[in-house]
C-alpha cells in the first residue's frame, strides 16, 4: 500500500516572518485598495440592500431579443432599468430601480409583465421594498460585527488578548479583501454575500486558531527560543495542515463556481476567494502580528495553564 | 485507544445506522416511498422555495389605518356616550387627530364637565393584563385637556394590543383565502410587530395569490341618492351633504353618488358562492345573510322598492341594481360583468371576511418551478463533483487514513441528511453549499489528526503511540476551530432569514455531525485496523 503523498515536505523551513516587510505591504494593499474601490467605484448593491425589482425570464425564442425587451420596458418610464443576458441566451435578467412607494413598486411589476406579453416564462420575481432594504442593511452590518465580537471574546478567553487582536485584525483584512473582489468585479452584493462573508470569517478563523494553538504549545515547549524563530517554526509545522485543509475546501467549493449555475455563482466566487485570502492571512498576518503585539510567554507557563489548554500535555 | 467498550461500539454504529435509515427516504420518489413498509422512516428533507419554486410574500399591516379606524369608532362612541347620558350632555368640536392618535371634544356647559368626563372614562378598557406582563393598562387615556375639553388618546399598550389582534385576525383571514387555492402547506405567520409572512410552495399563479391577499374584502351595501346627477357631481366635485362620491370598478370608472350611511356589511354574510345567473348565464356571486342581516336587508328593500342601491367592495362600486321587489329571504346575488375567475375570487373574499386593515406588500420573492429544478440539478452536480475531488485528494494525501476519513465523510453526509429530515429542516441552494463546506470542515478534522500522527511518527514513536497521541493532541485544536465556526454560524441563524437561515442550519448540523464522524468514527475504524493487522508501519 502506498503511503500518502506529502504535499508539503516535513522539513519545510520557510522564513515567513522575514518576509513580513513584503507581506505587510501586500496586506495593507489588500485592506486599503478595496476600501478605495468601494469609495470610488462602489459596490453593486443588489435589490436586497437597495430596494427594487428583479425579474428573471426565459423567452420562447432560443435567443432573447434584448434590444426589443429593452425598448418595450424603457417605454414604461419606470426609472432606471438594467437588462442583461443571464446564464443562457434565452434567459434575461431585468432589474428595476426602487420605486418611491411600495404601491408603485407593485404596480411596476404588473406593467412589466404586460409589456413583455405572453410566451414569457417567469423564472424568478423578487421585489424588495424600501422598508425591508433598510432593515437588511442594518441587519447585515450587525451580523458581521456581532460575529467578530463573539470571536474576539472566545479567542481572548481561550488564548491571550494578543491573539484575539491578531485574529480580529486578520479577519478585518479578509473581510475587506473579499468586499474588494465584489467591488472590483462588480458582483452583486446581496444577502448571500453577507452569508459568504460570515462563513469566511468563521472558516478563516478556524485556521488562525490552529496556528495559535501551535504557537502556544511551542511557547511552552521552547522557553528560550527567540520569538521570530518560534513563530516561523509554528507556521512551518502547521503548513502542511494549512495547505491541505485549504486545498480540500477549495476543491469542494470549486465545482459550485464552475457548474453551480448563476444563482450561486457570486456566493461560490466569494467563498473560493475567501479560502485563498484566509490562508494568506493566517500565515502572513495573524502569526507575524504576534511580533508587534509582543505576546508574553509567561502567560502560558503559569501553573494550571496546561490543564486549561488540553493539548499541552508535554511528552 | 485500541480498546473501545462494547456498548460504545454498539452506540456509535447504532447512531450511524439510524442516520442512514433517516437519510434513506431522500433517495426515493414520493410514489416509491409510499410503497415502503411503514416501520421505515418516510420523512424527506423539505426543499426550500428556491429549489421547489413558490412564493414568499411579506406584508405590512398599516398601523395608520388601524389607528384611523379606531379613532372613528372612538369618536362615534364618544358621541353616543354624551348623547346617551341622562340628561344628554351638550358638546361641540368633536374631532379626531391621527397625528396625536386622539379624539377631543368640548363640553358646552361647565356644570356638566365632571359628568361628561366620567361618561367618557367608561370608554376606556383595560388591556394586556396578565401577571407576567408589565405592559398592562387601559387602551385609552381620557383626560381633561383644557377649558371644558376632554381628550381621549390611544395608549401604546392599547395600540399594541389592537395591532396584535389585527395581525391575528389578518392571519386567519389570509389562511382562509389561501386555502381556497388548494396549495399544500402554506406558511402564514407573524413577523415582528406588524408584519405577516406568507410562503406558498409550488404555487404557479402568484398574481392571483397576491390579488387574494391584497384586497381588504370589505363589503358594504349603501343606497344611491336618486336626486343627485352623478356625472355632474363628479365634474363639479360638489357633493351634497350626507352623500359621498364613489367610483365603480370598471375603466374608465363610473361615478356614483351614494348616501353616506352603511346599511349592511360583509360581517352579516354567512355564505357566498360563485355561480351563474339563471337567465343570462353570466357569472355571478350569490350570498346569504345571517338572521339579523336578512331582517335588515328585507326591511331596507321593502322601504326602497324602485330605487337603486350599491354593493361596494373596498370602497368601489361593483354593482348598483334597482330594487325590483322586497328581498325577504336573506339571499341575493351580485352581478357585475365578472369573469368566472373573478366571481370565484370574489366569493372567496366574501366568505373569508374582510381584513381589519390594508396589507401592503413590502417584500416578494417568487421562484418558478423550472428555475428550482435547474438549481437542484446544478447544485447536485456541483456537490457530487466537489465530493469526488475531496475524496480523491484525501486518498492521495493520506492513503489508508485518507480512506478512513472518506468513509467517515460519507457517514457524515448521511447523518446530515438524516438529521435534516428528522428536524423537517428546509434545504436551500446555499444549504447545499453549506453541506459542501461541511465536507471541507469534516476532512479538516482528519487532516489535523493525520498531520499530528505524521509528526509523532517522525519523532520516532511506535505506530500505536503515534496514533494515540495524534488523536488526543489534535482534539483541543479541533474543538477550538469548530467553536469559532459555530459562532459565526449562530449569528447567521439569528439574523438571517429564508435561504441564509437554511445555510446556517445545514452548517450547524454539519459541524456537529463532523465532530462525531471525523473524530469518533474514524478512531474506531483505526482501532479496528490496528487490532486486526498489528501493523509495524503506518501508511500515512
Amino acid at each position: 500500500m502506498f503511503r500518502g503523498f506529502s504535499f508539503v515536505p516535513a522539513d519545510t523551513k520557510i522564513d515567513f516572518v522575514r518576509l513580513r516587510t513584503i507581506s505587510w505591504v501586500v496586506s495593507a494593499l489588500l485592506t486599503v485598495v478595496p476600501l478605495f474601490l468601494v469609495w470610488s467605484v462602489g459596490l453593486n448593491f443588489g435589490i436586497d440592500f437597495q430596494g427594487g425589482t428583479l425579474i428573471e425570464i426565459k423567452t420562447k425564442e432560443s435567443t432573447a431579443d434584448l434590444a426589443s425587451i429593452r425598448s418595450r420596458i424603457n417605454a414604461l418610464n419606470i426609472g432606471e432599468v438594467q437588462i442583461q443576458e443571464f446564464g443562457a441566451p434565452d434567459n434575461v435578467l431585468i432589474r428595476i430601480a426602487a420605486q418611491p412607494t411600495e404601491q408603485e413598486q407593485q404596480a411596476s411589476i404588473g406593467k412589466v409583465k404586460q409589456a413583455l406579453g405572453e410566451g414569457v416564462e417567469y423564472r424568478r420575481v423578487e421585489v424588495v421594498g424600501p422598508t425591508i432594504s433598510n432593515e437588511l442593511i442594518a441587519g447585515g452590518t450587525v451580523a458581521v460585527v456581532v460575529a467578530m465580537l463573539g470571536i474576539l471574546i472566545y479567542v481572548w478567553f481561550r488564548f491571550e488578548w494578543q491573539f484575539a487582536v491578531a485574529a480580529i485584525a486578520s479577519l478585518i483584512h479578509d473581510v475587506t479583501g473579499t468586499i474588494g473582489v465584489y467591488a472590483l468585479l462588480q458582483l452583486e452584493f446581496n444577502l448571500s454575500s453577507i452569508a459568504a462573508i460570515l462563513t469566511i470569517i468563521g472558516y478563516s478563523l478556524n485556521d488562525k486558531v490552529v496556528i495559535f494553538d501551535r504557537i502556544r504549545e511551542n511557547l511552552r515547549k521552547y522557553r528560550r527560543m527567540p520569538l521570530v524563530e518560534l513563530l516561523n517554526l509554528s507556521i512551518n509545522e502547521t503548513l502542511s495542515r494549512t495547505t491541505l485543509t485549504h486545498v480540500t475546501t477549495f476543491l469542494a467549493m470549486l465545482p459550485f463556481l464552475i457548474v453551480g449555475g448563476e444563482a450561486i455563482y457570486g456566493f461560490a466566487l466569494a467563498m473560493c476567494w475567501g479560502i485563498v485570502i484566509g490562508a494568506y492571512s493566517s500565515i502572513f498576518v495573524a502569526a507575524p502580528l504576534q511580533l508587534i503585539l509582543g505576546v508574553k510567554r509567561d502567560a502560558f507557563t503559569k501553573s494550571g495553564e496546561s490543564t486549561r489548554a488540553g493539548a499541552a500535555a508535554r511528552v | 485507544m485500541l480498546h473501545f467498550q462494547r456498548w460504545k461500539v454498539i452506540l456509535v454504529w447504532g447512531i450511524v445506522l439510524v442516520g442512514f435509515l433517516l437519510a434513506l427516504p431522500n433517495l426515493f420518489s414520493p410514489s416509491t416511498l409510499a410503497g415502503l413498509p411503514s416501520w421505515l422512516p418516510h420523512k424527506q428533507v423539505n426543499l426550500g422555495l428556491d429549489l421547489q419554486g413558490g412564493a414568499h410574500l411579506l406584508y405590512q399591516l398599516e398601523e395608520k389605518e388601524v389607528v384611523e379606524d379606531w379613532l372613528k369608532t372612538v369618536r362615534s362612541d364618544a358621541r353616543d356616550a354624551l348623547r346617551g347620558a341622562k340628561p344628554a350632555i351638550g358638546y361641540t368640536d368633536l374631532a379626531q387627530n391621527s397625528a396625536t392618535r386622539s379624539v377631543s371634544v368640548k363640553i358646552r356647559n361647565a356644570a356638566d364637565f365632571d359628568k361628561a368626563l366620567a361618561a367618557l372614562k367608561k370608554l376606556s378598557v383595560s388591556v394586556g393584563g396578565n401577571v407576567f406582563s408589565n405592559f398592562s393598562g387601559s387602551d385609552l387615556d381620557v383626560e381633561k385637556s383644557g377649558d371644558n375639553e376632554v381628550t381621549l388618546t390611544i395608549t401604546d399598550v392599547g395600540l399594541n394590543q389592537r395591532m396584535g389582534a389585527a395581525i391575528q385576525a389578518s392571519i386567519e383571514t389570509i389562511r382562509r383565502r389561501v386555502d381556497q387555492l388548494g396549495t399544500t402547506e402554506p406558511i402564514i405567520q407573524r413577523e415582528g410587530r406588524n408584519r405577516i409572512l406568507v410562503q406558498v410552495p409550488g404555487i404557479q399563479d402568484v398574481e392571483r395569490l397576491k390579488n387574494l391577499i391584497g384586497e381588504t374584502g370589505k363589503l358594504e351595501f349603501k343606497l344611491v341618492d336618486p336626486s343627485a346627477d352623478a356625472s355632474q357631481v363628479a365634474s363639479s366635485k360638489r357633493v351634497p351633504t350626507g352623500d359621498e362620491l364613489v367610483y365603480g370598478e370598471e375603466t374608465p370608472p363610473v361615478p356614483y353618488v351614494l348616501k353616506d350611511e352603511v346599511l349592511l356589511t360583509g360581517q352579516n354574510l354567512v355564505d357566498a358562492q360563485a355561480s351563474f345567473d339563471q337567465r343570462t348565464g353570466e357569472p355571478v356571486v350569490t350570498f346569504r345573510f345571517d338572521a339579523a342581516g336578512a331582517k335588515r336587508f328585507g326591511k331596507i328593500t321593502q322601504e326602497n322598492v324602485g330605487l337603486p342601491f350599491a354593493v361596494l367592495l373596498d370602497n368601489k362600486v361593483i354593482t348598483a341594481p334597482r330594487i325590483n321587489e322586497p328581498i325577504l329571504g336573506g339571499t341575493g346575488q351580485i352581478s357585475g360583468n365578472f369573469t368566472v375567475e373573478r366571481a370565484n375570487d370574489l366569493a372567496v373574499l366574501l366568505r373569508s371576511g374582510a381584513l381589519p386593515a390594508k396589507l401592503t406588500p413590502i417584500e416578494e420573492r417568487t421562484v418558478g418551478a423550472s428555475l428550482g429544478a435547474d438549481s437542484i440539478a446544478s447544485g447536485k452536480k456541483a456537490a457530487l463533483m466537489g465530493l469526488a475531488l475531496v475524496v480523491i485528494f484525501m486518498f492521495a494525501a493520506y492513503s489508508l487514513f485518507g480512506l478512513f476519513a472518506n468513509l467517515a465523510l460519507l457517514i457524515n453526509i448521511a447523518l446530515i441528511f438524516g438529521v435534516l429530515s428528522l428536524m423537517g429542516a428546509t434545504l436551500t441552494l446555499p444549504g447545499i453549499a453549506g453541506i459542501v463546506l461541511t465536507i471541507g470542515i469534516a476532512v479538516d478534522a482528519n487532516v489535523l489528526i493525520n498531520e499530528r500522527i505524521r509528526e509523532e511518527i517522525r519523532s520516532g514513536k511506535s505506530p500505536v503511540a503515534s496514533i494515540e497521541a495524534g488523536y488526543t493532541r489534535a482534539m483541543a485544536t479541533i474543538i477550538d476551530s469548530n467553536v469559532t465556526t459555530l459562532i459565526s454560524t449562530l449569528v447567521l441563524f439569528w439574523l438571517g432569514s429564508g435561504a441564509v437561515r437554511g445555510f446556517a442550519v445545514t452548517l450547524t448540523v454539519g459541524i456537529f455531525a463532523s465532530l462525531f464522524t471525523a473524530v469518533t468514527v474514524t478512531r474506531m475504524m483505526v482501532a479496528y485496523w490496528l487490532r486486526r493487522w498489528r501493523p509495524t508501519l503506518v501508511p500515512i
